[in-house]
């Protein structure tokens, strides 16, 4: 086989989508099931394609609901799988997203956000489903998702929300916008052995003495998969260390939910990834994520070069939300100005962590992005 | 002489997952029975086995045989069941879930696996109601039955699903009632050894519930029913076997040929892999 035209290397001009689904295939991912949606049907397009030159599996199921359901089925039968929608269909995967949460299935979920809410404006962009990517599924529990802000990025982070979800047994999504999704750009992919690939624990135990959701110290359960000489139960309803459902224990429905929390919110310092742009003077930092960093980071630069001294610090992770980075920063500068294309989410994030620090919420909603001057004007009423 | 305690079958199930929660009377400890007769009998690899099933009382069939299994969310087996089909085909997929969970909530995975020739088998266990919930009506409920959501009789047409299956696309189709306890295990053995979507309903007694309010309050009066108005008649025109109060067509309705979906895929991933070499 032509290894080579398999697995991609070396510079190449490709919008967001693709380059996610390129990241997808680079990371291990060899099943895909989606339904198609505007603006993610590219990743959909392309991998329709490339799974199957790379001997993996690509099918277009009847729904969201589906996809989602196949994309379970797929990662306990032992492959890296992932779907990609956009916020209606992300709104069908939710009750199963909540499934792969609580059974533990790694998986990847790209969103590649329009505007909303309902069928809304589907080719304009949007990021107005930060929120439902942390509490759109029924229940408590923590998740994983990164915001993309090149295409480059698209990339990368798609690959590192597979480690992610590998690493902690838990859904990633990749929070993209339709700006970064569509956008054509340069991508760089390194060799193949330069790309740092994680896959799941496996079982070691013997068969016998194989309790599937029993957790380890960082409180990730070693993971078998169907047809590995493990035979194991699970299920949606609340469960013991042997899958088995105990739908009346107080005490095994608090172990288990707050075990699939903390394995987030205790593993959060490895997890949280921030870009810091000019913090350590900054007066006045924006924070900003997706496409709208992009705009922020110019407005940062101009207002510099006019004497303002601002930064930006742009979360890569939302979910978990790097709370210290917006409380460190918030102790040592004036203003906040939060620019999002939606009516205030992170923002409510922000001013959590920020507390005393006076916030400024800048909001855009169906059209493009926020230029770097509408975001500059805010650095300099706000300095 | 030696006294054997255990039951031959006790290997199949999950000891620790017992007393199970079905009421008396209920026919879903038939249909596991004959299926776990079914994989005795083809001495099936229980590693190679995965058993999915939905939400509802025969959804916990999943949990109690001891094989590879899966409990997924309300009516999404068939989905979950395909992405473990594709992901290994060496798999053999196995639904046991309801009526409710298959064909109401469920109902646009059924069909569009059945047309897609997944290599996944679909066994149904149908009550006629929600047995879970309390007994609401369902998509099988007969016209004029009566449940706690149609306390006037219901006005629904319920779904004839051997003419569902058949019409989607399925390779095996089949209805037995739980009195067929024989006829099903062999159908169920069938059943497994079919290349693409397979599917078997179960026509089961759910006194304590949807008997209760239609006067058959046992068990027995319900298989009574079963036993005074169903008659065999192997590929019968599906269309015609609308379950009605004086009529349960059973048998085997489809046994065709068709390559499946999984091989399909996989030929095609052979083929373009073959071409990338003589590139």
């Amino acid at each position: 086989m032509n290894q080579k035209r398999v697995i991609l290397e070396g510079s190449h001009f490709m919008n967001g989508d693709i380059a996610c689904a390129e990241g997808a295939i680079a990371a291990g991912c060899r099943f895909f099931a989606g339904y198609p949606i505007t603006p993610a049907t590219e990743i959909a397009e392309h991998l329709a394609q490339r799974m199957l030159e790379v001997g993996g599996i690509y099918v277009q199921m009847e729904d969201e609901i589906a996809s989602m359901a196949a994309v379970i089925g797929a990662s306990y039968a032992g492959l890296k799988a992932m779907t990609a929608t956009s916020g209606p269909g992300f709104s069908l995967m939710q009750e199963n997203i909540g499934l792969a949460v609580m059974t533990e299935a790694p998986c990847v979920i790209v969103d590649v956000m329009r505007g909303g809410p309902s069928t809304g404006q589907p080719t304009l962009p949007g990021q107005q489903d930060v929120m439902q990517a942390k509490w759109g599924s029924h229940g408590d529990y923590e998740i994983i998702a990164l915001a993309p802000s090149s295409v480059q990025e698209m990339f990368n982070l798609t690959i590192e929300a597979f480690n992610l979800s590998e690493t902690y047994r838990v859904p990633a999504i990749v929070l993209a916008d339709e700006v970064v999704g569509h956008m054509w750009e340069k991508v760089a992919i390194p060799p193949a052995q330069k790309i740092k690939i994680v896959n799941r624990k496996k079982a070691n135990a013997p068969s016998e003495a194989y309790a599937p959701f029993m957790p380890d110290d960082d409180l990730v359960p070693p993971m078998a998969c169907f047809g590995e000489g493990y035979s194991f139960h699970a299920t949606g309803l609340t469960h013991d260390e042997h899958g088995y459902p105990q739908t009346s224990s107080s005490e095994v429905q608090q172990k288990l939910v707050k075990r699939l929390c903390d394995k987030i919110r205790k593993n959060a310092d490895k997890i949280v990834r921030v870009e810091e742009v000019l913090l350590s003077d900054a007066d006045i930092v924006v924070v900003a994520y997706g496409i709208v960093a992009r705009a922020a980071l110019s407005a940062v630069r101009k207002a510099r070069a006019e004497g303002i001294k601002a930064g930006l610090l742009r979360p890569i992770t939302l979910w978990p939300f790097p709370e210290n980075h917006v409380a460190k920063i918030a102790q040592q500068t004036k203003a906040i100005v939060v620019p999002e294309m939606n009516c205030g989410q992170l923002v409510r994030e922000v001013e959590r962590a920020a507390k005393e620090t006076p916030v400024t919420f800048l909001s855009k909603l169906g059209e493009e992005p926020h230029t770097p001057m509408e975001i500059f004007e805010a650095i300099r009423r706000n300095s | 002489m030696e006294t054997v305690m255990a039951h031959p079958f006790a290997k199949y199930l999950r000891e620790a997952m017992m007393p199970h929660i079905w009421c008396s009377g209920c026919g879903n400890g038939i249909i596991l029975n004959c299926f776990v007769q079914a994989v005795d009998e083809l001495q099936m690899d229980l590693n190679k086995l995965v058993v999915v099933s939905g939400i509802g009382c025969i959804g916990r069939a999943a949990g109690y045989v001891n094989t590879n299994s899966f409990h997924t969310t309300h009516g999404r087996p068939i989905a979950f069941a395909t992405g473990i089909k594709l992901a290994n085909p060496e798999l053999e997929v196995v639904i046991i879930s309801g009526d409710g969970d298959l064909f109401a909530i469920g109902g646009n995975h059924f069909i569009h696996a059945a047309r897609r020739n997944i290599g996944i088998k679909v066994i149904c266990a149908n009550n006629f109601n929600y047995g879970m919930t309390g007994g609401q009506q369902g998509p099988t409920t007969p016209v004029e039955a009566l449940t706690t959501t149609t306390p006037y009789g219901n006005i629904e047409h319920p779904f004839n699903l051997v003419h569902l299956a058949a019409a989607s696309g399925a390779t095996y189709v089949a209805r037995w009632t739980t009195l067929h306890v024989r006829r099903l295990t062999q159908s169920i053995k069938k059943l497994l050894q079919k290349e693409g979507f397979g599917f078997i309903e179960v026509v089961s007694p759910c006194p304590e519930i949807f008997g209760r309010y239609n006067k058959m309050r046992t068990g027995l009066e319900m298989m009574e029913w079963f036993r005074k108005v169903s008659a065999i008649e192997n590929f019968s025109d599906p269309a015609k076997a609308e379950i009605t109060p004086e009529r349960i067509v059973v048998g085997e309705f489809v046994d065709i040929a068709k390559i499946s979906y999984e091989k399909l895929i996989h030929e095609k991933i052979a083929e373009i892999n073959e071409k990338k070499m003589q590139w």
